[in-house]
């Protein structure tokens, strides 16, 4: 909302200079984002006064003025032809900036065709402070010679541009903006009153309200035989100043009266009227061509306004093409009526129309405001564009007011801090036009029609802290939570530093990627179901909630390598989607690995599939959970190497993790070069354990603990699993056996086609005595027969 | 007397001229081992009279106690030798580079993520988190946004498309309603933070469609604005590593809060860092306000009887204006080249105790 200072002093006698009011604004909550003060940029111009001007003697269209300035008598050649001895003008000194033209005059007196010339005179054009380009702006004779242009040119006129928040839609209007500030102290506030207009005439046009919970009150009146000329200057200058073109009398007064007192009005040309005006729901299949030039389609649910041709105008938004008054119009009908917020915020989404009407009516115009609306425009016309007014005919009436708010003077402190005395929140709230009836301690207060923001307490509370300011608010810091100390984070979130940190220790790069992806990708990795789509996306690109982050990290990876990456590890501890419901987010730790081979002079092993589920079983170690309670099993999900890639379960349901290479088909289809390997670890999966009741730990037993070591190599089918040797070998003496670790993996010569040989190093932890060799001996025949049972494995011979 | 002088000094001989260990040993066992010379002399001991023996045994003991020093130390010189042998053929080019570990690095919009957690922690809030997913009624409804109300269209929803006919689910335009679940959950005193994803239709040089806040809840009996004006001076001063900063409250309009304020504070400019606390501008960082009662009531908190404050704020902008991170599209892009140089090494962890940064 933009302003004038000059316009604002319409309404709030006072005599704070710019910074003052703009302070006040701060202080009340009026938020300013932009302030122009064309004074500023005319600071170096000045009245003068033309002494003589004679003709150029080298060129027929110049003049040589003696011009009396404020640095004393000058000679300027000007072309303007309206240049002439004994007027009144605007004196640019040499070095001035001249904003029209965007340049500085020279610093150094310039010889035009041979004639020195010591100054520029300006049109207003050249000045930004007006039009005409005709000629040098000749300014009244009594204007004395150094005022500054500004004033002379009555542009010394701050305009201010500020927020509107969504709960003040009184700001829309000068009015209410001085009544706030006047209640902030920066003056009186001048609340006149529309002088009325007494029609000689009933008004002729008829009033229909067909529905009455979305307009409940119309006020009309008739204006015959206006003109519909341009508007006065003033009006126009103030229209200018906040950056609304004029256009012609009737236009005007209506944006000025919607700018001046938030009151949308609207002007028909009312001999293009068909009948009654009446404001009713739209019917299916009627459309309007509104005054922005779209053909529009009318639903039930918008209010429109009708005659007897059909829609007119859609009630609170925007007018029809067919009734537009023009320059010929002659007779007028003025509307000034009331729209519910509701409706009119719809009928704004549907048709995507922005208008001022709309902006005010959906955020609250004051009900009260229709009669007095009407008599404010009736006044402007007639007494600029002539004509003869009716009476003003007034059908329905205002809606129900809102209750009375009782407000409990103790909240202000209760809620702020403050100590503020009840005279002082006595004016406040009489100012900004509260009724206050003293009940006993409590204050019963009639709420202002203009403001739909005050429903109890609190809301006064608000009140009266911003006008006291809330500078004087006390700075108290947080007392210390009673009951001690509590853990910050939750498990959840302390396993994702956790894994966080661990993956950052092993070299990779943590990445925060978009929680959306395209469909087409999604569905890649089992998304894209329907109620993942988001139905507004911000590009069609970011369609889809993520079903995994491998996606938006393969990507990136690629792009990391065109950008001359050759070694690219990132990870995300970020949420996947898998259904639009409250508990159907994951938090999961998603790893890759896009490498080029390792190029040493000691050589080394290229990452591969058991390089990821190293790192896996890093970050699950570091979370507390052995990475040898999990059972590596087949993928189970379509992106992942149906070979090169596993599964880790916990039990035959429960999915923690996969890990390996991503499948070729699926890295295709991101145009992302393979191989990548990846590992998605999903936190909400694993297990917590127990808390224990004590942070004791166990006593260490360290008795004769020198551990016993074996190997043993066995011959099994080439099918058979590693880990399934291990599990079962494990299996021969749980208590006994501490470790099984694979040291060798064999084919080839003296093992049979189709088998391999698998050799394990066995460690046996004694917890007490030495081990005997019989004791040994029997384990380690547990274990031959333990792992023939379950893998057909037979010791190497 | 003459014996004992001349198997010395051939004995001392014979282990000075070993040059290595075996020819050594083959001396020890000449003279010390069982059958070796000093041996024999040792054993002719038992023979001798008890006079002789008196003078004998002293003198024999010795030699044979010089001649075994003898073995020793030349052992000892010709290991000396070897290992020093050993050691000139053992040489490795150090200057050759060790093998290539990968660097990696956290994400400053996660690691100052924890920093916030740290100073609220330590006024003893405790992190909640919810789902990015959100009803109507959560996101908005809840928090005192009316149907139909123009502030919602201020916060540019991105919606789903509506299933079976229910008002469509949002991805949550801030994190209020984690607020929300927090207060339907549990009892006061409450005093939480709630980090994470926010979204909202918007995409240029300063709004991203996806975005991260923090925002903040207490609810308790006595809270009043001014605790809510301190706790946030607290948090800037904490947060922005300095002992002073001047902030400045001023009205604004939330609808889950009544009294509203936005907070500023100063800052200046000094070539590409911005310094909080120093110079004459003004700059918003977060809003706030005490929670608005209906937003209790609808979570079933009297609000004659608890009260208390939230504030919110932008955790990408927050980064930005400590670390200086230029631009925010490359937040979201995984850019090694980004993260290597905006990023935090993995074990710096931010406490009150050991520092923030």
């Amino acid at each position: 909302m933009k302003f004038s200072l000059s316009w604002l002093k319409d309404y709030l006698a006072t005599s704070a200079d710019l910074d003052e009011i703009l302070e006040l604004m701060l202080k009340a909550g009026l938020e300013v984002e932009h302030v122009e003060n064309p004074a500023e940029k005319l600071a170096a111009f000045s009245v003068c006064k033309v002494k003589t001007a004679e003709p150029h003697p080298d060129a027929d269209k110049l003049r040589v003025c003696t011009v009396g300035t404020i640095d004393g008598d000058k000679q300027i050649v000007c072309g303007a032809p309206n240049a002439r001895a004994g007027m009144t003008a605007i004196y640019a000194p040499l070095g001035a900036y001249i904003p029209g033209l965007d340049f500085s005059l020279d610093k150094k007196p310039r010889k035009i065709r041979g004639v020195e010339s010591q100054g520029m005179m300006c049109s207003t054009k050249e000045l930004e402070a007006g039009e005409d380009h005709d000629g040098i702006a000749d300014l009244e004779d009594d204007l004395p010679l150094g005022m500054a242009a500004a004033e002379a040119l009555g542009v010394d006129d701050p305009v201010i541009d500020f927020e509107v928040t969504p709960n003040r839609p009184d700001w829309l209007g000068v009015k209410g903006i001085a009544r706030d500030l006047a209640a902030a102290g920066a003056g009186g506030f001048l609340d006149e009153e529309v002088r009325k207009v007494s029609g000689s005439f009933d008004c002729p046009v008829g009033i229909g309200l067909k529905a009455p919970d979305v307009c409940p009150i119309f006020a009309g009146a008739y204006i015959r035989g206006v003109e519909n000329g341009a508007s006065p200057d003033w009006l126009q200058a103030r229209l200018r100043a906040v950056g609304i073109a004029p256009k012609s009398l009737l236009v005007d007064v209506t944006n000025y009266v919607s700018l001046d007192r938030a009151r949308p009005l609207h002007a028909y040309d009312a001999d293009k009227l068909q009948g009654q005006v009446v404001a009713r729901m739209g019917r299916e299949g009627e459309t309007l061509l509104a005054l922005d030039g779209k053909t529009y389609d009318i639903t039930p649910d918008m209010c429109v306004i009708a005659d007897d041709s059909g829609v007119i105008g859609l009630g609170g938004v925007m007018g029809g093409e067919s009734t537009a008054v023009s320059d010929e119009t002659t007779n007028v009908f003025i509307e000034s009526a009331w729209f519910d917020p509701l409706t009119t915020a719809r009928t704004g989404r549907t048709t995507g129309i922005i208008s001022d009407a709309r902006y005010r009516f959906e955020r609250g115009v004051d009900p009260k405001s229709c009669v007095r609306g009407v008599h404010m425009a009736l006044r402007l016309i007639i007494d600029n564009g002539g004509g003869k007014s009716s009476k003003v005919k007034v059908a329905g009436e205002a809606p129900v007011a809102k209750p009375k708010v009782e407000f409990y003077k103790q909240d202000v402190a209760r809620l702020t801090g403050l100590d503020v005395k009840p005279a002082t929140m006595r004016k406040m709230l009489k100012t900004l036009g509260f009724d206050i009836e003293d009940i006993g301690e409590t204050w019963l207060l009639t709420v202002p029609s203009w403001r739909f923001d005050v429903d109890q307490s609190a809301d006064i509370v608000e009140e009266i802290a911003r006008l006291e300011g809330y500078d004087k608010l006390p700075t108290t810091s947080l007392p210390p939570l009673e009951g001690g100390r509590r853990v910050v984070t939750t498990r959840l979130q302390h396993r994702v530093r956790t894994a966080r940190r661990t993956l950052a220790s092993r070299g990779f790069l943590e990445a925060v990627t978009w929680s959306f992806m395209p469909k087409p990708h999604a569905e890649l990795f089992g998304g894209g179901d329907e109620a993942l789509t988001v139905a507004n996306p911000v590009a069609s690109e970011l369609n889809q909630m993520r079903p995994s982050i491998l996606g938006n990290l393969a990507s990136a990876a690629q792009n990391a390598f065109n950008m001359g990456e050759r070694d690219v590890r990132l990870f995300e501890a970020g949420p996947v989607y898998l259904g639009d419901g409250p508990k159907d987010q994951r938090s999961f730790v998603t790893a890759l690995v896009k490498a080029s081979d390792p190029r040493s002079w000691k050589g080394g092993e290229p990452y591969d599939s058991f390089a990821i589920k190293a790192d896996l079983f890093a970050v699950l170690s570091a979370l507390g959970q052995a990475p040898d309670r999990f059972q590596v099993d087949a993928p189970r999900l379509d992106h992942w190497h149906p070979g090169k890639a596993a599964c880790l379960k916990l039990g035959p349901k429960v999915t923690v993790a996969h890990f390996g290479a991503l499948h070729p088909r699926v890295l295709k289809a991101l145009d992302v070069e393979g191989p990548i390997y990846a590992f998605e670890l999903n936190l909400n999966a694993l297990p917590y354990m127990k808390a224990r009741a004590t942070k004791t730990k166990a006593v260490l037993n360290k008795a004769d603990r020198t551990p016993v070591r074996r190997d043993l190599a066995f011959v099994v089918a080439d099918t058979v699993a590693a880990g399934d040797i291990v599990k079962s070998a494990k299996g021969a003496d749980k208590g006994l056996i501490s470790e099984i670790s694979v040291f060798d993996v064999y084919q080839g010569k003296g093992i049979a086609d189709g088998h391999k040989s698998i050799a394990i190093e066995v460690t046996l932890q004694p917890s007490g005595e030495t081990l005997k060799d019989e004791e040994i001996d029997a384990v380690m025949s547990r274990i031959v027969k333990s792992v023939g049972k379950a893998t057909g494995g037979e010791l190497r011979s | 007397m003459s014996d004992i002088q001349t198997i010395e000094s051939e004995a001392v001989a014979a282990i000075e001229g070993a040059d290595d260990l075996s020819k050594l040993d083959a001396v020890r066992v000449a003279e010390l081992g069982k059958k070796g010379r000093v041996s024999g002399l040792m054993k002719t001991l038992g023979k001798m009279s008890p006079e002789e023996r008196q003078d004998m045994g002293p003198k024999l003991n010795a030699l044979k106690n010089r001649v075994a020093a003898a073995v020793e130390a030349r052992k000892a010189a010709l290991e000396d030798a070897a290992l020093e042998a050993q050691l000139a053929s053992e040489t490795l080019d150090l200057s050759l580079p060790p093998k290539k570990e990968p660097v990696g690095a956290l994400h400053p919009v996660m690691q100052v993520f924890e920093e916030v957690a740290a100073i609220f922690g330590d006024m003893g809030f405790t992190v909640a988190e919810g789902p990015d997913i959100e009803d109507d009624w959560h996101n908005f409804t809840a928090l005192n946004f009316p149907e139909g109300h123009p502030a919602r269209e201020t916060h540019d929803t991105f919606f789903f498309h509506p299933q079976q006919g229910d008002t469509p689910k949002v991805l949550r335009t801030h994190t209020s309603p984690v607020q929300i679940r927090t207060m339907m959950e549990q009892k006061p005193p409450i005093r939480i933070i709630a980090p994470g994803r926010v979204y909202r239709n918007d995409w240029d040089a300063t709004h991203t469609p996806m975005f991260h806040q923090v925002e903040g809840l207490v609810i308790e009996k006595n809270i009043h604005m001014g605790h809510l004006k301190g706790c946030l001076i607290d948090f800037v001063k904490a947060y922005f590593e300095v002992n002073d900063v001047e902030a400045r409250f001023r009205p604004h309009f939330f609808p889950f809060t009544e009294p509203s304020a936005e907070m500023d504070v100063k800052y200046r400019k000094q070539g590409d860092s911005i310094l909080i606390g120093e110079g004459d501008s003004w700059m918003e960082i977060l809003g706030s306000g005490m929670v608005h009662p209906n937003v209790l009531r609808n979570c079933g908190i009297d609000p004659d009887e608890y009260q208390g404050f939230a504030f919110g704020m932008g955790i990408d902008r927050l980064a930005m204006l400590k670390y200086g991170m230029p631009d925010l599209r490359p937040y979201f892009e995984a850019d090694p080249a980004w993260t290597r140089h905006y990023g935090f090494a993995p074990w710096l962890t931010p406490s009150i105790g050991g520092g923030l940064s």
